[in-house]
């Protein structure tokens, strides 16, 4: 396969499920922001999910007012903010555009559709009743992709590169939606095991669609133990740390077996993802979450690169 | 004006059960799947962009419902007619590029070739493999009677439109699948296989046992992008830039997962002065450094050969049926156009007198730019482009205004007929091999004369009708 249809394919998985994770931040905030909040109106609320988000440096230098609207808006819409809903679909489209060979038309349709949609739709049509309907549909399109990926595309080497980014891309999402934990409690760290802590809590997980996956696993045990780890450790959840990197390695794998080669990437990747088979919630709680995840960010960051350095100059 | 649906006021036989057709259907039923075929363009991504325009970069070729039929003995004519050519051109190629006999017989003026900007020195007396030049033909046909056929142009380089011949037959099959399974249409969707058959036809010597293939596309901003990418896909080829080939050692590779991958064929969709920064434009960063002293040794084959669009000029084009002939000892199936060259002072005379009743056209210009429609223009427009032809009279050619065929078009005001042109595609290599179909291009304002989709001409889907 080129080594730029195989970037190209890698991107273009990461940024749908970076549009659905805009989303489900989104979602968060939006729930988090209908609790009573003490003094600022729930502002924290939204702080946190643009830091969550890596984009409160961007939000910042608009000198835009902090409020629900004004963070849906930059979010969702924002051309100059990278990873924007609407950006995150235009880059995936122009990623698809340029290898179209390489994709089936029923994931270009999907892709194309809905783009289409988002570009008629702007932050003043989207009352404001209708965020939660606007997440949800954000989130079905990204489940139409991958549904039209999963059934239309051979399982070759581009299957792979897809599934990579995905994957990659999802591991760093929810390792962010837990940071938004983080940097809502940080300036309130008495609240800890409060009622709103726990609504906070279950709001991450809410986020990540785990609610009802989650009650399966641990029954009416939503204290933060259970939920971290059922977000970092547990290997059945699907969008936990240890699943996401158990298929990174499976895919990196399957490409030293189609190639016949293996190389640094694949150690990286089996090194990561021993840290979550062998973790435990204890060490992480006691060592500090946000440093657990920060490194996490950190070892998703380098894996990225060393795909790329791997798979993507090839030849010369 | 000679109507493809009506004659002497009868609807003409191929059109009979079409006709039938789309009096039981009725007119808000078309309306309705018109709407239908261009949500179904858009969301397929079927798009051409016009270059200098600004605005949409992936805009939609307006697609007309209505079909432009051809029955079998008209198709029969049409393809020996088109098949002669492409055989005569390609051996005109060859000739130019070695002993130059039918200029040296006196047939096609020394000029006309060595002074053309797509003579290309580079690649005198190269054997390309089976010593074709220009694979794929694509000449434009139009109709300004029952029985009369001529020949506008000859398109020898990368003639475009292939992909809506195929995705317009895909959109009317969805469309109209009763109309299909009513009517006996010849189906088009071998084109991808022929092409695929014709290039691997074409590998150079130096390739051992399966050639590998590629189409070299300059990149999603190009405005028949889409046509390079479905041409590729269908034929389950890679769709390259410039940037994913590298040459070493005598040999093109293209950069992949695996490491370098050789390739042995290159269909190219970009321009001979873009090919090698090395050899043409050194500015180009479409192209692959080295490409051509590969070419030369016979490492890699080049789909067409650099240097076949000299065969496609406007100028060498007045002499096809004296190519055909003397290489082929034939008569011309297809007749030209009647041709005015400035550059003979005669014609020119004739040309400035009476230009308010001619189309001229620039030599070596393309897409319909740059031309003059005599009895569409002002006195104005006529007087300046006078001056234009006195400054440089080899530039320009000039042509009766022909009456085309028009063919009942859906436009604002109803079903009204449109002038049509039509390009068949010839795949030349082990074999000539002519698709039963082609690219239907029709002028969708009235009275308009010009189809090109440039200058905002729409398509329709050509059906050839079996025996």
């Amino acid at each position: 396969m080129l080594s730029r249809t195989a970037e190209n394919l890698f991107w273009l998985s990461r940024y749908v499920e970076r549009a659905e994770n805009m989303s489900r931040l989104l979602e968060m905030g939006y729930r988090m922001a209908l609790m009573p909040a003490a003094g600022d109106g729930n502002r924290s609320e939204w702080r946190s999910v643009l830091s969550a988000a890596g984009c409160a440096e961007g939000f910042d230098s608009d000198n835009t007012e902090l409020s629900q609207a004004t963070v849906s808006d930059y979010l969702i819409f924002n051309r100059d903010n990278p990873s924007s809903i609407i950006n995150c679909f235009e880059y995936a489209r122009a990623n698809a555009r340029a290898m179209r060979t390489a994709i089936t038309q029923e994931m270009w349709e999907a892709l194309n559709g809905a783009l289409m949609e988002l570009r008629k739709t702007s932050m003043r049509n989207l009352a404001k009743t209708d965020l939660p309907g606007f997440i949800d549909w954000v989130k079905s399109q990204g489940a139409l992709f991958r549904g039209a990926t999963d059934s239309t595309i051979l399982r070759n080497d581009g299957y792979d590169f897809i599934r990579l980014g995905t994957f990659l891309e999802r591991a760093d999402n929810t390792a962010r939606l837990l940071d938004v934990k983080y940097y809502v409690l940080l300036p309130e760290t008495s609240m800890v095991g409060d009622g709103v802590d726990n609504y906070q809590w279950t709001t991450v997980l809410r986020a990540a669609s785990s609610m009802r996956a989650f009650h399966w696993v641990y029954r009416d045990d939503y204290s933060p133990w259970r939920i971290a780890h059922f977000l970092i450790l547990n290997p059945f959840s699907p969008r936990s740390l240890a699943h996401c990197m158990e298929n990174v390695t499976n895919h990196l794998e399957r490409l030293a077996r189609q190639y016949g080669q293996r190389h640094a990437v694949h150690s990286m990747a089996v090194d990561t993802y021993s840290i979550l088979t062998q973790g435990d919630m204890d060490d992480i709680f006691s060592n500090g979450l946000h440093e657990f995840i920060s490194d996490c960010l950190q070892r998703y960051q380098a894996l990225s690169s060393a795909i790329a350095e791997t798979y993507y100059h090839g030849g010369r | 004006m000679f109507n493809e649906m009506e004659m002497n006021g009868k609807v003409r036989d191929p059109y009979r059960a079409l006709v039938d057709w789309m009096d039981v259907t009725g007119p808000e039923t078309l309306a309705q799947k018109r709407l239908e075929a261009e949500t179904l363009f858009r969301k397929i991504g079927i798009t051409f962009a016009v270059y200098g325009e600004g605005g949409d970069p992936e805009r939609l070729i307006p697609f007309d419902l209505i079909p432009r039929i051809f029955t079998a003995s008209e198709w029969r004519r049409l393809e020996r007619g088109v098949k002669q050519r492409a055989r005569a051109l390609n051996t005109f190629l060859y000739d130019v590029y070695h002993n130059a006999e039918i200029i040296r017989a006196g047939v096609v003026p020394a000029d006309l070739v060595y002074k053309n900007a797509a003579f290309e020195p580079a690649v005198i007396g190269i054997d390309p493999p089976r010593r074709v030049y220009s694979h794929i033909v694509g000449v434009d046909v139009v109709r300004v009677g029952p029985d009369e056929f001529y020949v506008l142009e000859d398109n020898c380089r990368t003639p475009s439109g292939v992909s809506y011949m195929l995705e317009n037959r895909e959109i009317m099959m969805r469309m109209f699948p009763e109309l299909f399974s009513k009517l006996r249409i010849e189906p088009v969707d071998s084109y991808p296989d022929q092409l695929l058959k014709t290039l691997k036809s074409i590998a150079p010597a130096k390739c051992e046992g399966d050639p590998n293939i590629v189409v070299l596309t300059p990149g999603a901003m190009n405005s028949a992008y889409y046509e390079h990418s479905f041409l590729a896909d269908q034929m389950g080829v890679e769709l390259v830039e410039g940037q994913d080939l590298f040459v070493s050692e005598g040999r093109v590779y293209m950069r992949t997962t695996r490491g370098p991958e050789r390739v042995d064929v290159i269909y190219r969709r970009i321009d001979d002065d873009f090919i090698d920064p090395l050899c043409f434009r050194p500015d180009s960063v479409l192209g692959v450094p080295g490409l051509m002293n590969v070419y030369r040794s016979g490492g890699v084959a080049i789909c067409s050969a650099p240097g076949a669009g000299v065969a496609d000029d406007k100028a060498i084009y007045t002499y096809v049926p004296d190519m055909i002939r003397f290489y082929l000892g034939q008569e011309p199936i297809l007749n030209n156009v009647p041709t005015w060259k400035c550059a003979r002072p005669d014609d020119l005379k004739y040309v400035l007198e009476h230009l308010p009743e001619l189309v001229v056209k620039e030599v070596h210009g393309s897409g319909g730019y740059g031309m003059l429609v005599g009895p569409a223009s002002t006195k104005e427009e006529c007087d300046t482009y006078a001056e234009r032809i006195k400054a440089n009279p080899s530039d320009f050619i000039a042509q009766p205004t022909l009456s085309l065929s028009a063919c009942p078009t859906f436009v604002e005001s109803g079903i009204a007929p449109r002038h049509v042109d039509f390009r068949p595609f010839c795949l030349v290599g082990d074999d000539i091999r002519l698709t039963p179909g082609g690219l239907t291009r029709v002028a969708l304002r009235d009275g308009s004369l010009v189809v090109n989709s440039s200058q905002g001409g729409g398509v329709k889907d050509t059906w050839i009708m079996a025996e």
